[in-house]
Formats: C-alpha cells, sequence, structure tokens
C-alpha cells in the first residue's frame, strides 16, 4: 500500500452538482496512488478545527494527478471547503482506508450500490472496473441525481428515488428487484439503513457484498480507535470484536460485519 | 547544547513524548514520523484483559480542540507484549507503557508482568481516564485513593512509575503531593478535561457515552496553570501536556516546570507535530541562545 502523507493540494476546479454536493478537483502528489474506495482527510483553514474531514475519492486523474472530491456540506469544514476556487491551496491526507476488493469482481455480474453521499466513491469503481459485466443502481431523494449520468459511460444505470420522480419509487433494492439485475458480487456505499438492506439483500440471493462504512472519524490512520464497527470475528488489532473503520475499512465484507 | 532530559534515573534524547492514546504504540505514526527521534512513546493503555471501549460515536469536535469517549479499548496485556513491544523495539527511543485497570489488582496485575520486559523504561498509571465507568479516574479524584493505588503500585513495579492526574479535581496540588507522598517517581498531566457536547439539530450527544474527555489546543492554558501549580508543589519531575501543537507551546510547558512534554491531539490534525516539536525546540534553543533546555526548566 502506498505510503501515506499529509500535504498541500491545489484546486484545479470546483463546482455545485446538486443542491447542497459539490466537487473539487484537487492536484496532489499521492493521486495516482488512490485506489476505488479509499478517501482522504481534508483539513478546513479555521485554526479553530483540529481534525481532518474523511471524504471518500470519487475519481482519479493519475495524468493530472488529481483526485475529484464530491462531498455534501454538513458542516462549518465542509461549507469552508464549498467556498475553494482554482489555485486555492488545501491541507489533504491521504490516502486512507483500504478500497474495494475489485479482484472479487472478476468474471462477475458485479453490481455498484449507493445512496447518497455514497454514490461517488462508485464513480472510480465503476471506472476501474470495466471489463466485467458492470451494473450501477442509485438512489436519490428526488430527481437531483448528481453523478448519474457518468455511471453510463461504465456500467448499466439504474436509478431509485423517494420521491418516484426518476427511475424507480423507492431503494436501491426495490429497482434491483423490478430490473432483476442479475448480481453475484455488490459494492455498496450509502446511509446505514440502505446498507443493512443490502447486507439482508445479498443473503437472500446468495451474492457478496462489500460495504463502505461511515462513522466520526477522528486521526483516520488507525492510532485514535475513535471510528469503530463491531465485527463477527475478533479484530486484528484489539482483539475485541470491533474493527477499526479508517484503516481496516471503510470496506468490509458484509458478512464479517454485526450491523 | 543538550536537549537531554532525566526522569528517574531514565535519561531521554529530548523531552518530546506522545501523549498515551493519541499515538497507538507508534505503529501507525511510523509512516509520518520518524521514532528515534523522540524522547519516548508512550503507549495507549493497557489492561491485564481485552476492553471493548465504548459504543460509537466516540469523538466530537469542539471550537479548538475535541471530545472523545474511547473508553480505553484495548487488546490486553498479552497481544501488547507479543506485538507492540516488539515493534518498538526496533527502534532507539524510551518506551512509557501506559498502565489502565477497573480495579486496583488489574493494575498490580499489567505492573507486575511488564516488570520484565527490558524493552519498558518507565510505566505510566492511568487513574485519570475520565471515559470508563469503573477504576481509572475514580483513583484519581481522590487523593488518598490516589495515594493508596500508588503506594500499592511502587511496591511491586519495577520501572519507575509516572502518575498520571487529572484536571477534573478541586486542587492539583493536593493530588500531586499525594503521589509523590505515596512514592510516585514523576507525574504527568494534564489528561483531558470532562466535556459534553449536544447535536442540536439531532436533540442527541454528540457522544454515545454523554461526556468525554476534553482535548486540544483549546485547554493548554488549563494545562500549563496546572503544570505550574504541580511542579511548584512536589520535587519529582512533571510530564506536562494538554494541547501542545508546536515548538513554543512546548517551551510554555517546560518554563511552566515540565521536566518532559507530550503531543496528544494535535498528532491527529498533524501526524508530524512530535517531530516538528522536537525540531523547534532545538532552533529556539540556538537562537536564544539556551545551552541546556533543562536551564529553562520553571524559569518563570
Amino acid at each position: 500500500m502506498a505510503n501515506k502523507m499529509k500535504k498541500e493540494a491545489k484546486v484545479l476546479s470546483c463546482g455545485l452538482l446538486a443542491e447542497g454536493i459539490y466537487e473539487l478537483w484537487l492536484e496532489t502528489p499521492f493521486a495516482k496512488d488512490v485506489v476505488p474506495g479509499q478517501f482522504v482527510g481534508v483539513y478546513p483553514a479555521n485554526k479553530a478545527t483540529l481534525l481532518p474531514r474523511p471524504i471518500s475519492v470519487c475519481e482519479v486523474d493519475a495524468e493530472r494527478s488529481a483526485l475529484r472530491l464530491v462531498y455534501r456540506v454538513v458542516g462549518s469544514g465542509t461549507a469552508e471547503f464549498s467556498l475553494y476556487r482554482p489555485d486555492d491551496f488545501i491541507m489533504l491526507l491521504g490516502p486512507l482506508g483500504n478500497g474495494f476488493p475489485l479482484d472479487k469482481a472478476k468474471g462477475k455480474n458485479v453490481v455498484v450500490m449507493g445512496g447518497g453521499i455514497g454514490v461517488p466513491p462508485l464513480i472510480e469503481t465503476a471506472k476501474k472496473l470495466s471489463g466485467e459485466k458492470v451494473s450501477a443502481v442509485m438512489g436519490y431523494r428526488n430527481s437531483e441525481t448528481f453523478l448519474s449520468e457518468e455511471f453510463k459511460k461504465y456500467s448499466d444505470m439504474y436509478i431509485a428515488t423517494e420521491d418516484g420522480s426518476v427511475g424507480t419509487k423507492g431503494n436501491v433494492i426495490d429497482a434491483m428487484r423490478e430490473n432483476n439485475i442479475k448480481c453475484d458480487v455488490i459494492f455498496a456505499c450509502g446511509p446505514m439503513p440502505m446498507l443493512r438492506a443490502i447486507k439482508a439483500y445479498a443473503q437472500e440471493i446468495g451474492a457478496k457484498a462489500y460495504l463502505s462504512l461511515e462513522e466520526r472519524m477522528a486521526c483516520g490512520v488507525g492510532a485514535c480507535l475513535g471510528c469503530i464497527t463491531k465485527t463477527k470475528e475478533i479484530d486484528e488489532h484489539s482483539h475485541v470484536h470491533n474493527a477499526r473503520i479508517c484503516t481496516d475499512g471503510p470496506v468490509f465484507d458484509a458478512d464479517d460485519l454485526e450491523m | 547544547m543538550n536537549t537531554k532530559v532525566k526522569i528517574a534515573g531514565v535519561e531521554f534524547k529530548n523531552p518530546v513524548m506522545t501523549a498515551s492514546g493519541t499515538f497507538g504504540s507508534g505503529m501507525e505514526y511510523s509512516d509520518f514520523v520518524d521514532l528515534n527521534k523522540l524522547g519516548a512513546v508512550v503507549t495507549k493503555g493497557v489492561a491485564n484483559v481485552p476492553w471493548p471501549g465504548n459504543p460509537v460515536p466516540r469523538v466530537a469536535e469542539v471550537y479548538g480542540g475535541m471530545l472523545n469517549a474511547i473508553g480505553l479499548q484495548n487488546p490486553g496485556i498479552d497481544v501488547f507484549v507479543e506485538r507492540d513491544l516488539e515493534f518498538l523495539k526496533k527502534y532507539d527511543t524510551k518506551v512509557i507503557v501506559n498502565v489502565c485497570g477497573k480495579s486496583v489488582e488489574d493494575y498490580l496485575e499489567v505492573v507486575e508482568r511488564l516488570g520484565d520486559e527490558k524493552r519498558v523504561d518507565m510505566l505510566e498509571i492511568n487513574v485519570s481516564c475520565p471515559n470508563v465507568k469503573e477504576g481509572a479516574i475514580a483513583f484519581g479524584q481522590n487523593k488518598d485513593a490516589l495515594y493508596d493505588i500508588t503506594e500499592k503500585i511502587k511496591k511491586v513495579a519495577k520501572q519507575p512509575i509516572i502518575m498520571k492526574l487529572s484536571p477534573n479535581v478541586t486542587s492539583i496540588s493536593e493530588m500531586a503531593k499525594a503521589a509523590e507522598a505515596a512514592g510516585a517517581d514523576a507525574i504527568s498531566l494534564i489528561n483531558t478535561i470532562t466535556g459534553m457536547k449536544i447535536d442540536i439539530y439531532k436533540r442527541k450527544f454528540a457522544l454515545a457515552n454523554r461526556t468525554g474527555g476534553m482535548s486540544g489546543p483549546a485547554i493548554k492554558p488549563v494545562a500549563v496553570r496546572m503544570v505550574y501549580e504541580a511542579s511548584h508543589a512536589v520535587d519529582i519531575p512533571v510530564i506536562g501536556m494538554g494541547g501542545i501543537a508546536n515548538a513554543e507551546d512546548a517551551i510554555e510547558f517546560i518554563m511552566a516546570g515540565a521536566t518532559a512534554i507530550a503531543v496528544g491531539a494535535m498528532n491527529f490534525h498533524d501526524p508530524y507535530t512530535t517531530e516538528k516539536v522536537v525540531e523547534g525546540i532545538e532552533e529556539y534553543m540556538k537562537k536564544y541562545n539556551v545551552e541546556d533546555i533543562n536551564d529553562i526548566r520553571k524559569i518563570v
């Protein structure tokens, strides 16, 4: 795995994708080392804030040595990020976490599933799965289906919306059933209720699911033990049943999780 | 130029240590920092058996700092000795093992077990974690309880012991004196300050544990004051910590009376902080003609 570093990154471009959803393209020397499903820690410049904000990598452009981050503004830190403009600098810690095990999808029907702000990391995942039979099933609240067009380049694209304005009315599982999507392996990121439903669905159809989890983090590198998730087996680090989301994850085999 | 400091006969190449719980056993931060450059690695608290810690959320940011309620999750002494101590054998730095427990017996078991471990230079006894229900802080908020546990540990400890004190007390001087009277070789302070954060939009506590320990730059003035008071109340060395972000902060603690200092929450902000503090202290000494770091201790 590539060495982690904390380094200043240059803003190449920025944009608004949907209400409250922003993107940043950042030039950083570790861009080419990032694998799908990994994340970075982004530091607000405000001196009163200490901790890096964990944000998943949406896309990698190795040629420009750049990362694309798509994030929701949820607090003062992310609100600050949304004000950055090209040629500004921003501090990044990365690459962090393990990423999706793409090798598990070899020769299989693979479905990438995202919900809300869990959608972005699946872009790079779908891109890197090219060559496999990939379907993308993305869940949104309403017709603001950010990034959905981009999945069409790499996969068969299906949408579920809570209000039924686009695609299947309901959640990603409803869209799976409605469209009879073939599925052996799932790579998913989204809110916990969605991930629980995906785990149950995978068990029902006999598929493997790999889930990317979120939690409040401090260090991002596995030292502070702030972001743990309950695991079936005794974990490697503390020998209790707590895996560290930032380093043992964020992606876990659904079968290994108590959720 | 001398940056070496001595505590209870143990010589440290410089006064910069890591604050327990913020640095694991150094493994994770060895990607960023050359551990050989540090005065000491102070490990995350270890108990006689594995502890699962508290439910999540365990951390929350506050203005100028953070709250944590990890609950001393740790793998227990067996795994610690086999894995963490083995790892630290590769490095030329001192090792201080932080010891936690729910009962006096728990502490004694860990202390005895570590007695023959040559890699362990000192023990730091955690009687001040605010995030566990039994043990820990219960021993650190009452001077008779502190005296009692210190005396019992001192009897069985083969390495010098540092009692890590809580700021959540009426008089830090009284607590420091109790530790000294019971035979502690040194004291370290401050552990975190008990705090609380409420998410007004979710109408919930930010931490599952409701309360957590506050750390970070916002607590530094409190820590400096307590290090000053404690180091003027006792003759044993004081290790100072609480919001140290850079060399200037470190020197402030030394001037207040600390023999050594530790970097805590700021490791999370900048994983290179410890090494930068080591370098910054040397730069300060050169610039202001300080021959020996020990010369500026208690200078105010």
